[in-house]
Formats: C-alpha cells, structure tokens, sequence
C-alpha cells in the first residue's frame, strides 16, 4: 500500500465536496448554471481563468516542455501575458453585449452579432470539435498522474473513470459554480506545490538557479536560449503572437467572461493574472533541474519529467500530494470544458433545429448532457487512436479562426456580414485540418528565406480567413447590409 | 487621459520583438539567463503597465454596468 493514494483520494473527494456545495442556496436555472447569474466578483473571475489556464497541459507540459527543448517553452509564458493585455480592451464590449443579450455561449455572441443562427450552429461546431479533445487530454493527463504518483496501485484506466464520474457529478450539479469552488482548492495546492518545487529541486541538486543554468548550459550549450533555426526567434514571435489572438477564442474562457458582475471586474484582472504566469516560471524550474537528473526521457514521456524527478527525491506521501494538486489540475479545466460543451449542444444546436425550446428544457437537455460528453471523451481517451491526437493539435487553431469575424463584429459598424464571417471561418478551418493532416509546414519551401520558415504556419489559415471573409463580404454587402442593421437595432 | 491605453502597446513590443536583441544565456540575472531575466522582468512590467492604464482610464471611474 502506498502513502500516496490517501492524498490523491483526499483531493477528488474535496473537489467532489467543494463542488456540491457551491449549489447551496442558489436556484440552478441555465443563468445560474452555466454563467453563474453574472454575478462573480474580481476574486471569481480571476479563480475561473487561473482554473482554466492552469490544466495538466501547465503541469506536465509546461515541465516537460521545458525538460525536453528548453527555451521555446518560454512561449507559454509570453502569449498568455499578451492574451490578458489585450482582454483589458476586449473583453469589456463582449461582456457588456452578452449581459444586454442574455447570452449564455460564445455561439449566441456569434447569432446575435451576425443575426444568423447558422452562422452560430457553425461556431458551436467548431468548438466542440475543439473542446472534446481538449477534454480528453485532461482526463488522459489524469490517468498518468494518478498511475504514477499512486505507484501503480490505481491504474490509469480506473482513475480517469472516476475523475470523470466527479467531475460530471458536480458539474450536473452546480455548473460554473462549483468550477469556480473547485479552483480555491486547486489554486492554493498549485501555488504552494509549485513554488515549492521549483525553489527546492533547484537548489537541492545544484545550489540554487545560476549554479543549475550554469550546469545546463555547459551540458547542452545553447539550451536555454532560441535556436538559428527550427523553433527561433521567428517561430517563438509569430507562435507568441498567434497564440495570443486564440487565447480567448477557447469557448470556455469565453463564456467565463459572461459570470462577471462588471467590466471594471474584467479590467482589473488584466493586472493580476499576467503576474499569475509566473506559476510557469516555477514549472519551467522543475523541468530545467531534471534535465540533467532524469535524463534521457524522448517523445511523450518528457512530459513526465517533473514526476520522474520527483518521485526520484521525494518520499511517497510527498509524492502523493503533488499527484493531489496534479488531480485538481485535470478536474477544474475539466469542469469548465465538459459544462460549456454541454451548454453549446443544448443552447446551440438542439434549439437551433428547435426554437421553441424555452430556458428550462434547454437548462435540463445541458445538465444530461454532462454524463454523455463525459461518457465520449472517456471513451475517446480509452480507445481513441491517432485521430484524437490530430484533433487535439488543430483545437488551438481550430478557435483563432473565431478571431477576426468576433473582432470585426465589436466595431461600431461591422464590416464583415454573416456570409463573409462564415465563409471565413470556414476557409481558416479547413486550412488549418489541410496543413495538420499533411503536415505541411514552410519548412518544404526551400526557396522561401530561413526566417520564413521558421514562421508558424497556423499564419496561413488566418490569412486565408481573413481574405475569404474580406471578398465574400464585399460581395455579399449591398445585399445583406440593410436587413442587418435592422436587425441590430432591435 | 484615454490616450494612456497606448502603454499597452509596449509589452507587445518587448515580447514579440524583445527577445531578437537578447536571446544569450549569459549575463546571468537573479540566477535566470539573460533571455529569461527580459520575459520575467517584461510579464512584472506588463502588470504594473495594466495597473497604471487601469487607475489613469477613466471608464473605471465611473459606476457603470
């Protein structure tokens, strides 16, 4: 019997706990449920972004990111910074309009903004094409903590059953709610684990930072800094800068954005959560300082990295408790995904070919819901193949495409109409599934100069996009353009 | 005081653009290469940039909806 597992079962009992208690005294109508009747404070708002964030992708990938290529990891630390400069500027229209509209996803943004309900079916689509992997990697991130810190008592099969059976659990229950409750527990064990382990692995096997960078960089020269080609300077800025564009387009912070009471609550957490990135730092500390202890880890088991290591210098109770935060880290981003995934099909495609649903059967489909999309993505994380591995590549892309139709619809006179948008988003969607499955990259072009070719090639589809919607909006525009500005005024 | 928000042009400047003039590992800065001291130093200055937009933007002011 191992010391670990206590821990482990502690932190998905608390979450389950957590969860369910987040219900107490409030009605859960699908305003409650899904947008927690608008009403979250700064400190909320900032606990569902943290909470969505901060995924086991942060926690395993982030380290072993970091492990395996070195200074490219330094990307996640850059374009979420970005991503919250920009949210002071953005988000405060988006909100404003949703709490006018009483919308409750990213899809009803799309079909009142464009007057066009295919267009939201669209959107809807693309993200739950989106999210359904996105999910899968947390419950597949969730199956190799709990087998690894556990030592191998609870398999990894067994574990993701169960996280999935807690999460939906509480999510049927409380919604955003317990999301946002869940994420105190998870945000005070990430904090504390992380930082922990980032200041003592270093120090423990090298003395401290400067000795440990010191180390690496006369152990692999180059390591800590961007290579001449491949993953340069090039690939980290249009990489960055892509990635900060997308970062709000994921259709669950998007719709987290709707729970706040106000702008001002928006605004005010541009300040803070930049500072919160720094929890990578830590991460990145983790997956440096074991680069030179565990070496030797390739592939997919980089991202093992910080447990290798871990499990290397700890005791297991020790080892139990970062499993614990590892557990959180898998249930909260979970939560979030499973409810807007949830919340999309019912609002967005059941009432689409079903107008006369009101708020209560949609409220009721979305809560059912939950257990099924639970179900799928564990049977995708279980037998999935490669597909879902493909998918999960694009799911990043997939939601940038949103980015230019969503900006254009916040100017005070949209130039794209709902023709140009969809064709738009549709043209970005299909490169980027095109240039995945082909794995093309610029790289293929040997005429094109080096520094093009180290550009992300996620570049193309959003291009693509843009002229697309740009010459069908053109087209469509004489058209189109009267009944939309009925249509708005309404 | 609106014009204030162009501060926030400038961490896009220091990250996306940044990193060309200081991708060395050496001088070591607080323990970090050089290239990470830049983004830490820029993620704490973008907070203090958002901070000083946020007092000096005067839609925080009022009591909106």
């Amino acid at each position: 019997m191992s010391g670990a597992l206590p821990f482990i079962a502690a932190a998905a009992l608390l979450a389950l706990l957590l969860g369910f208690l987040a219900r107490r005294g409030k009605d859960m109508n699908l305003e409650q449920w899904t947008v927690g009747g608008r009403g979250f404070g700064a400190i909320f708002v900032f606990l569902l972004l943290a909470g969505e964030i901060y995924t086991t992708f942060t926690f395993l990938g982030g380290s072993g990111f970091a492990y395996g290529k070195g200074a490219p990891a330094y990307y996640i630390l850059c374009y979420g910074t970005l991503a919250y400069v920009l949210s002071y500027f953005m988000l405060p229209p988006i909100w404003r309009y949703a709490k006018e509209h009483r919308l409750y996803s990213q899809s009803d943004f799309f079909v009142r903004k464009y007057d066009s309900s295919t267009l939201g079916v669209l959107v809807a689509l693309v993200d739950i094409v989106a999210l359904i992997p996105y999910l899968v990697l947390q419950f597949k991130g969730l199956g190799i903590i709990v087998e690894i810190a556990g030592y191998g008592a609870i398999s990894s099969t067994v574990a993701i059953w169960i996280g999935a059976a807690v999460v939906a659990a509480y999510v049927m229950m409380s919604g955003v709610h317990g999301s946002a409750w869940t994420s105190v527990a998870k945000d005070i064990m990430i904090l504390g684990v992380v930082v922990f382990l980032g200041i003592y692995l270093p120090t423990h096997y090298y003395g401290g930072l400067e000795p440990m960078f010191a180390a690496i960089d006369k152990a692999k020269p180059g390591f800590t800094v961007f290579a001449a080609h491949g993953q340069s300077l090039w690939w980290f800025s249009s990489t960055v800068l892509l990635t900060a564009l997308g970062f709000y387009m994921w259709p669950h912070t998007f719709a987290s954005i709707y729970t706040a009471k106000s702008a001002k609550v928006i605004r005010k957490n541009a300040i803070f959560l930049p500072l919160y990135q720094l929890i990578l730092l830590f991460v990145f500390f983790v997956g440096f300082a074991a680069t030179l202890q565990v070496p030797g880890l390739s592939g997919p088991d980089i991202d093992l990295a910080l447990f290798k290591l871990s499990a290397k210098t700890f005791d297991p109770w020790f080892v139990g408790v970062i499993g614990a935060t590892g557990v959180l880290t898998a249930l909260v981003p979970g939560s979030m995904i499973l409810m807007t995934a949830a919340t999309l099909i019912a609002n967005n495609l059941y009432r689409a070919v079903n107008p006369s649903a009101d708020d209560r059967q949609v409220s009721q489909l979305a809560k059912l819901l939950v257990p099924v999309v639970a179900l799928v993505a564990v049977i995708f994380t279980l037998k999935g193949g490669t597909t879902i591995v493909a998918l999960l590549l694009m799911g990043y892309s997939f939601v940038t495409q949103l980015f230019p139709s969503l900006v254009l619809s916040l100017a005070p006179r949209n130039f794209a109409t709902r023709e140009g948008a969809g064709a738009g988003i549709v043209a970005g969607v299909a490169t980027v599934a095109v240039v995945s499955l082909t794995g093309a990259n610029f790289h293929n072009l040997s005429w094109l100069p080096p520094e093009i070719q180290d550009l992300n090639i996620g570049i193309v589809a959003l291009v693509v996009n843009v002229v697309v919607l740009v010459v069908v909006s053109l087209a469509t525009r004489g058209a189109a353009a009267p009944a939309h500005a009925a249509a708005e005024k309404i | 005081m609106r014009s204030i928000r162009w501060l926030a042009v400038i961490p896009f400047i220091a990250l996306i653009i940044g990193p060309f003039f200081v991708n060395k590992a050496e001088p070591f800065v607080l323990g970090l290469p050089l290239l990470l001291a830049w983004i830490v130093a820029w993620i704490l200055i973008t907070s203090l940039i958002m901070a000083v937009i946020y007092a000096a933007d005067p839609v925080n002011r009022e009591d909106e909806p």
